[in-house]
């Protein structure tokens, strides 16, 4: 299958979108940019790929079953593969823990082998209970699910037996998990999604669905996908290892980007992590215009990370919380070395958490306001792209201000908003002619830099 | 061979100036020996002529200030001007200026700079000027004549005004030189002076001009900066500074018959992509950082407005040594800096078209107001009247501080990209 692939390095999270020929978004790919862009974006891929592959297995079945009940069977399959690349992981992590306990620990080595055998067999027992349809998991990410588990168990086992630290458990975890991290484990695709199938057709309500799922699922274990073309872009995007035309400006891919998902977008506003970006476009999507935020990153999703950091909070839950406000602060400062310290005034002189929460979202749209004046003021219809166009308390004091200053006005967010820079991306990977890193290999192009 | 030649080329003339200003600064150091009077005076609007004509010795501290940026020691000078009470937002150059003065007034090539006997203040546009210079008064406690200039509030140039401003140098500046020199003026020397002047800026027209070849020979921002030293500066009207534009002009033709962009600090251009126009000064602290960021694109500007601020010879002007008041008048009016707004436009709308521009590029110097106020506006009218893409950076003259190297390249990046997506649509 033929497609095009856009990837969007940011400040924190890195994302990769396969498009097919007929530039339909087939598959979508995020991981945290961490401090290894490199990996980040590699696996940013896979992930857009395995969910690509998801994609059309949705098709297959639908094709071959149409009854009501036959798309039950996807969350399922979904949930065995991703237990599958769990296992294998744990595995990995198994093996890793005992090589360092080997080579570091000096005393009680026989009986630290012994518990981490221990913890790694129940943690296998317990991985179980994490994927199923109807579990959500505080987070996507291997680490942090291993880590809960292996943390608790290694507390309870320090606790029962004073021979036992559960500092120096700990310490073999951490120095083990990067490692573990480091891998990928996207080339067993076929195994694992071998098992997701079989482990499902156990479930006596799809037993019955067992040759079409099969079939199904064979044809997208032979599916090839043909890379005529990658793209990268984002704030990291000097790090990817790709010659120089085949980078391209983060503005450019969000205003190609929004103009995908909506054409009929002139404006676009993009908060991401380290900059916010206003952007004029034309009826073909190319940028006429843009201005962005110069040196500090005030104002820009990082700000609402010390934010959350300030308030022990997670950086999901400020916007709800700023929803409850009964009234909102005045806060015009938006610099995010001084967020906490404008927190704590605030919070002295007792105002409420909520209200000073909806005055802090409501400065940062005020600051992006600015650059938008400066770009050439908002024309319909406008679109909000970035991690900062999830938060309804940001997207609220937008419409608010928008309103104010330009009148009623379209403002499209597209749940895929923050796949935009990525989804641009893969357009003009799509649009260049020249495309000749063809399915390459992002490790093997890390170990020998491509050069132009 | 030719890029031997062409090397050796560019240095003749870069060594002709280098050679004038360590020349000029070595006079300055010994001005008491040698028994001459020194002027202050500013860039825009200078009277340079008049003042060689009295055989005094001009300073310029904005020359000085960009000198001390291009040297890398503005940033100290800035924060002991503002150990001074002199807030952030100040204008760097004064900052600069001042810094380097209670520092010990050590100029640019390492020698001291003398006290000046008479401040000048040639007013044209920057109100900063005027402030900057009741700062030296009350420092030097000298004189100082002011040159009111009438801003171009209707775009042009009127008789009454052209009259005010030659009447004001006839009685007010000419008997102030006269005072402080302790000499007659020699009406024959100052119209040498002046004829002298012209001739220089034939030649150095005839390098603008070279900006509309493609692909063009000359850099005329980055590159335009050493082409119009010696004659913004303490040069006009000597016989070094005609030198230096035959010099320079003969670089420029050798360029044009082979078919040679023009010379970076990293080499010649060998392939023109984006030709621009660009409005605003240069950062002087990150020059050839910013060069570089240009250069890596195989971006080349082909005019800019910076390069006019000291006069827009390419327009017509030259100084006519048969009317001297009414010619040094009509100078000090017609500067860069002295135009209004819907001006400026024109004549980068002129640029654009005359000079076959892809696009054009604003630099927005945070501390300077006077260029800086409504350059956005520019921006706005210029696209819609050339249909052209439109650029923004922000930096800074000489206040390190001000320059974020990730941040403008990230800009430039996008701009290019956005001028090769205009071209591609």
């Amino acid at each position: 299958m033929d497609c095009y692939i856009g990837i969007d390095l940011g400040s924190t999270t890195t994302k990769a979108v396969y498009l097919d020929a007929q530039e339909n978004i087939i598959g979508r790919g995020i991981t945290n940019s961490r401090s290894n862009y490199d990996l980040a974006c590699q696996i940013a891929r896979e992930e857009a790929e395995i969910s690509a592959r998801f994609g059309i297995l949705k098709q297959e079945i639908l094709a071959r079953e149409s009854s009501d009940h036959s798309l039950d069977v996807l969350p399922w399959i979904l949930c065995k593969f991703k237990l599958a690349q769990h296992m294998a992981q744990l595995k990995s992590l198994r093996h890793e823990c005992t090589t360092i306990a080997e080579r570091l620990l000096t005393d009680k080595k026989a009986k630290y082998q012994g518990a981490l055998q221990e913890i790694f067999n129940r943690m296998e027992l317990e991985a179980n209970k994490l994927y199923s349809p109807d579990v959500s998991n505080r987070s996507d990410f291997f680490r942090d699910l291993a880590a809960v588990q292996y943390i608790n168990l290694a507390e309870e086992l320090a606790s029962k037996d004073k021979d036992y630290s559960f500092d120096r458990l700990v310490g073999i975890f951490d120095s083990s998990i990067l490692k573990v991290e480091s891998q990928s484990y996207a080339k067993d695709f076929d195994q694992y999604l071998r098992f997701a199938r079989e482990e499902v057709v156990k479930l006596p309500e799809f037993a019955k669905l067992k040759t079409k799922i099969e079939t199904a699922t064979n044809k997208i274990i032979d599916l090839k996908f043909n890379v005529i073309n990658t793209i990268g872009t984002g704030y990291g995007r000097q790090r990817l290892p790709f010659p120089k035309h085949q980078i391209r400006s983060e503005i450019l891919c969000h205003g190609l980007g929004a103009h995908a998902m909506f054409p009929a977008t002139r404006t676009v506003l993009d908060i991401g992590g380290q900059d916010t970006k206003a952007i004029q476009i034309d009826g073909e999507g190319i940028v006429t215009n843009f201005q962005m935020n110069d040196r500090c990153a005030a104002g820009c999703g990082r700000y609402l990370g010390y934010i959350a950091d300030e308030m022990n909070m997670g950086i999901q839950e400020l916007g709800p919380m700023a929803m409850k406000a009964t009234t909102v602060s005045k806060i015009n400062s938006t610099c995010t070395v001084f967020a906490g310290a404008e927190l704590r005034e605030r919070l002295s002189l007792g105002e409420r958490r909520e209200d000073i929460l909806a005055g802090l979202h409501r400065a940062i749209i005020l600051r992006a306001m600015s650059l938008l004046a400066r770009s050439g003021g908002i024309a319909s219809e406008f679109t909000f792209t970035g991690g900062v166009a999830r938060n309804e308390a940001a997207v609220k004091a937008l419409h608010k201000l928008v309103e104010e200053n330009y009148g009623k006005m379209k403002i499209n967010i597209s749940a895929d908003s923050i796949f935009t820079g990525a989804v641009g991306a893969a357009l003009f990977a799509k649009r260049d002619t020249r495309g000749d890193l063809a399915n390459v290999d992002l490790g093997q192009l890390r170990r020998g830099a491509v050069e132009e | 061979m030719a890029k031997q030649i062409a090397d050796i080329q560019k240095e003749e003339s870069m060594i002709l100036q280098k050679d004038m200003i360590a020349d000029h600064f070595k006079a300055l150091a010994n001005s008491n020996k040698l028994g001459k009077k020194v002027v202050y005076t500013f860039v825009p609007g200078n009277l340079n002529e008049l003042i060689w004509a009295f055989d005094m010795l001009p300073v310029h501290p904005e020359i000085n200030a960009l000198q001390s940026g291009m040297r890398k020691k503005s940033g100290d000078y800035i924060t002991e001007a503002e150990k001074f009470g002199h807030s952030e937002d100040v204008c760097t150059y004064v900052k600069c200026d001042i810094g380097m003065m209670k520092k010990g007034n050590i100029g640019p090539t390492g020698e001291k700079l003398p006290e000046p006997d008479l401040l000048l203040l040639s007013y044209t546009g920057c109100f900063t000027f005027m402030k900057w210079f009741e700062l030296l008064k009350q420092e030097y406690k000298c004189p100082v004549v002011m040159l009111h200039v009438p801003y171009q509030a209707d775009g042009k140039i009127t008789p009454e005004m052209s009259r005010y401003v030659s009447e004001q140098i006839r009685k007010e500046v000419v008997p102030a030189l006269e005072k402080v020199s302790g000499k007659k003026l020699d009406e024959d020397r100052l119209q040498e002076l002046l004829a002298s002047s012209g001739r220089a800026e034939d030649d150095l027209c005839a390098v603008w001009d070279a900006g509309k070849i493609t692909p063009s020979p000359i850099d005329a921002y980055f590159g335009g900066v050493y082409y119009i030293g010696p004659i913004f500066t303490a040069f006009r009207g000597l016989p070094q500074c005609e030198e230096y534009y035959k010099t320079l002009r003969a670089e420029v033709d050798y360029r044009i018959k082979n078919k040679l962009g023009p010379i970076t600090p990293e080499g010649h251009v060998v392939k023109e992509k984006y030709r621009l126009i660009v409005e605003g000064p240069p950062n002087w602290t990150s020059f050839r950082e910013f060069w570089k960021m240009f250069y890596d694109e195989g971006a080349v500007v082909v005019a800019s407005s910076y390069t006019k601020v000291g006069g827009l010879y390419d327009q017509g002007f030259r100084h006519d040594a048969k009317r001297p008041y009414e010619t040094m008048a009509e100078y000090c009016l017609g500067c860069y800096t002295n135009m209004h707004l819907p001006g400026r436009i024109d004549l980068l709308e002129r640029y654009a078209k005359e000079f076959k521009a892809d696009g054009f590029l604003i630099n927005s110097i945070k501390s300077c107001n006077s260029f800086s106020a409504g350059q956005l506006l520019i921006m706005r009218e210029l696209e819609k009247k050339t249909k052209l893409p439109g650029g923004f950076i922000e930096s800074d003259l000489v206040d390190p501080r001000y320059f974020s190297a990730a941040n403008i390249k990230n800009r430039l990046e996008s701009y290019f990209q956005m001028v090769d997506a205009k071209r591609g649509a």
